[in-house]
């Protein structure tokens, strides 16, 4: 059995403490009149100045032109243009703070979910490596209930118009907006929350019965638990495939409600993949440190290894299919998700691509590099960096834009989500004994060698 | 140089690594095991050092890029840098996705096949090459181990018949 100590406990509980502070400060300092955005805007000092400078130049010329030949009616468009940029300007620093708790809040959460589905993989495929791991990737799935619930309560204060994180479930802009009409009959708060409770119901649901079978396995004098586990991970795998896809659609791509790509998906699911499985990487290999695993050895890191190798690979492939298929064609009504993300966001968004392709790709080829715990670790860092930043740049230019930064809310946020995921985490795994006594593979996972 | 060799037949493969681990455990140089199929493990308890055409291929890999880069950079930015279909052409990074497919083949085309031409070499393996078996056997259901004598012929027929060898022949050696 495993007893959680005391230090990291304590660690977990100060994340925590420092995060909720953080998310405290971000919503304290959010504007919430149009003057006190502006004010914020202008105290922004030199580095955002520039940038902010430079955008009002091109549109000085931007009107110069119009007013050349629309006359009076462009000096018109020009007031209302200002005054419902201040508007946009205020929803977006309104929007920070709330977005810093849902990218960070969705990041861990989908550590969680991306476990659960290489659980049910291993099952389905009945490997015969990984059952030793199967409790630590039981204890880090256990985050999907807390978890869960904190990414439906956020969506679902969205739907209330607490924030304006997803614009199309505000009535105001949808009576306006021909296009946001056109997709209300997918796109409208009650279907959406419906969707997230089916979708949240369904993981959580399996998670809990396959953990319950795989705990009664372990004292049964037959393998009827186990083949129906084997059962029940391949059907959740179908659910799962299905959900996954939708569930990014609407909690993802729908920040942007007037894009769409169609491999968004499974984009969304080689990102949660790979985070998921680096997450296990990090906890065996510390559970391992502490004397918790005596029976894991360097294969079991080795083929943990070769996974985030293997789908930071598919994660870039994906990235770079979407990227490439719309900078090639370059119509406007897609590409303008990258334009935004390469002007205001150019160092996340290109940097995430040395953090998830690059690194891994140079530092994880080695077979023997695979086999050492502390590059496996340092390797897993910059992946889980690089897929935060992923997160990031999917939702934050569509709800803050150019007002981006990753300050105080983004970080507290981070921290906060860190410790919760830390704490949950390891007191699951201190439920259960951590090797299973009774599953069919468990000797040759035991003896498993590459 | 010995002119003389101990030929040891073997009809299992757990048989065979027994005994290669008594003969390097008795010092003795194995010049050669020959078999039908891959012998898990074999290679470690002959004690041979580990294959290196990884690297090579990782080498390749940067030949074939560093190839694709070079010439697609002076085809279609330095040579001719016509407008086509509005595509921008004015420096090698503003194109960069739509060579992005060649450039990945390329590198695997170069890993691979310069790899795999490296392993024929290495290994002298060509059409018209004249086959090695020292018996015909051993492409079916018999491993075989030679080593050379050095006037140790019966301490070498003792050690292999107490390993289990189905057949022992000692063989004039041919130079290669």
């Amino acid at each position: 059995m495993y007893t959680f100590s005391n230090k990291l406990k304590i660690g977990s509980f100060i994340l925590m403490a420092l995060g909720i502070l953080g998310i405290a400060i971000g919503f304290i300092s959010a504007p919430s009149t149009i003057e006190e955005a502006k004010a914020i805007v202008a105290s922004h000092g030199d580095g955002h100045g520039d940038a902010h400078g430079a955008v009002d130049a091109h549109e000085v010329t931007g009107h110069e032109v119009s007013a050349e030949t629309h006359g009076e009616a462009a000096e018109a468009h020009g007031e209302s243009h200002d005054s419902s940029h201040d508007e946009h300007l205020l929803h977006q620093l309104q929007n920070k703070p709330w977005a810093a708790l849902y990218v960070a809040a969705f990041f861990f959460f989908m550590i969680a979910l991306g476990v659960l589905a290489f659980y049910a993989i291993q099952r389905a495929a009945q490997a015969g490596w990984s059952p030793l791991l199967f409790r630590v990737m039981e204890g880090i799935t256990s985050y999907l209930v807390p978890g869960g619930i904190i990414v439906f309560v956020i969506l679902a204060l969205s739907m209330f118009h607490m924030n304006h994180l997803f614009v199309w479930a505000d009535a105001d802009v949808v009576a306006n907006d021909h296009l946001l009409q056109g997709k209300a009959g997918y796109l409208n708060p009650t279907f959406f929350l419906i969707r997230a409770a089916i979708f949240l119901g369904g993981w959580i649901f399996y998670r809990e019965y396959s953990r319950k079978l795989s705990l009664k396995q372990d004292e049964s004098d037959d393998n009827s638990n186990f083949k129906l586990n084997f059962r029940i991970s391949a059907g959740f795998l179908v659910f799962y495939l299905i959900s996954e896809s939708i569930m990014s659609w609407d909690w993802i791509m729908s920040v942007d409600p007037h894009w769409f790509s169609t491999l968004f998906g499974w984009y969304v699911f080689a990102s949660m993949f790979v985070s998921g499985i680096t997450v296990i990487a990090m906890v065996t290999i510390y559970l391992k440190s502490r004397g918790y695993l005596p029976d894991v050895n360097d294969s079991h890191i080795h083929d943990l290894a070769k996974f985030m190798f293997g789908i930071s690979i598919f994660w870039t492939y994906l990235w770079f299919s979407q990227f490439m298929l719309i900078w090639y064609s370059n119509i406007p009504e897609e590409i303008t998700y990258f334009i935004t993300r390469i002007e205001d966001y150019r160092l996340p968004f290109f940097g995430m691509v040395a953090m998830n392709f690059l690194f891994p790709v140079l530092l994880l080829m080695n077979s023997d590099y695979k086999r050492l715990n502390w590059f496996v670790i340092m390797a897993g860092v910059v992946i889980l960096g690089g897929h935060y930043m992923d997160i990031f740049n999917m939702i934050m230019p569509s709800t803050v834009g150019d007002q981006w930064f990753i300050g105080i809310p983004e970080i507290g946020a981070v921290l906060f989500f860190a410790g919760l995921f830390i704490f949950w985490v390891f007191r699951a795994l201190t439920t259960a004994p951590l090797q299973p006594k009774r599953n069919p593979f468990i000797e040759e996972s035991r003896h498993f060698h590459y | 140089m010995a002119s003389k060799a101990i030929h040891a037949y073997y009809d299992d493969d757990d048989v065979l690594m027994l005994a290669v681990k008594r003969v390097k455990a008795a010092k003795h140089h194995i010049e050669e095991v020959y078999c039908p199929f891959p012998v898990h493990g074999l290679d470690k308890a002959m004690g041979l050092a580990p294959t290196r055409i990884a690297i090579t291929s990782f080498i390749y890999g940067c030949i074939g890029l560093t190839v694709a880069t070079v010439m697609m950079n002076y085809i279609m930015i330095e040579d001719w840098p016509q407008d086509i279909g509005g595509k921008p052409s004015f420096s090698y990074i503003e194109n960069m996705p739509s060579f992005v497919p060649i450039m990945f083949e390329l590198t695997v085309f170069f890993a691979a096949h310069l790899m795999v031409i490296t392993f024929y070499m290495r290994s002298r393996l060509w059409p018209f090459k004249e086959a090695e078996n020292p018996d015909v056997r051993t492409t079916d259901d018999h491993f075989l181990m030679e080593i050379d004598i050095h006037d140790n012929e019966k301490e070498l027929k003792d050690l292999l018949l107490d390993t289990g060898a189905v057949e022992i022949n000692i063989v004039e050696k041919t130079s290669h």
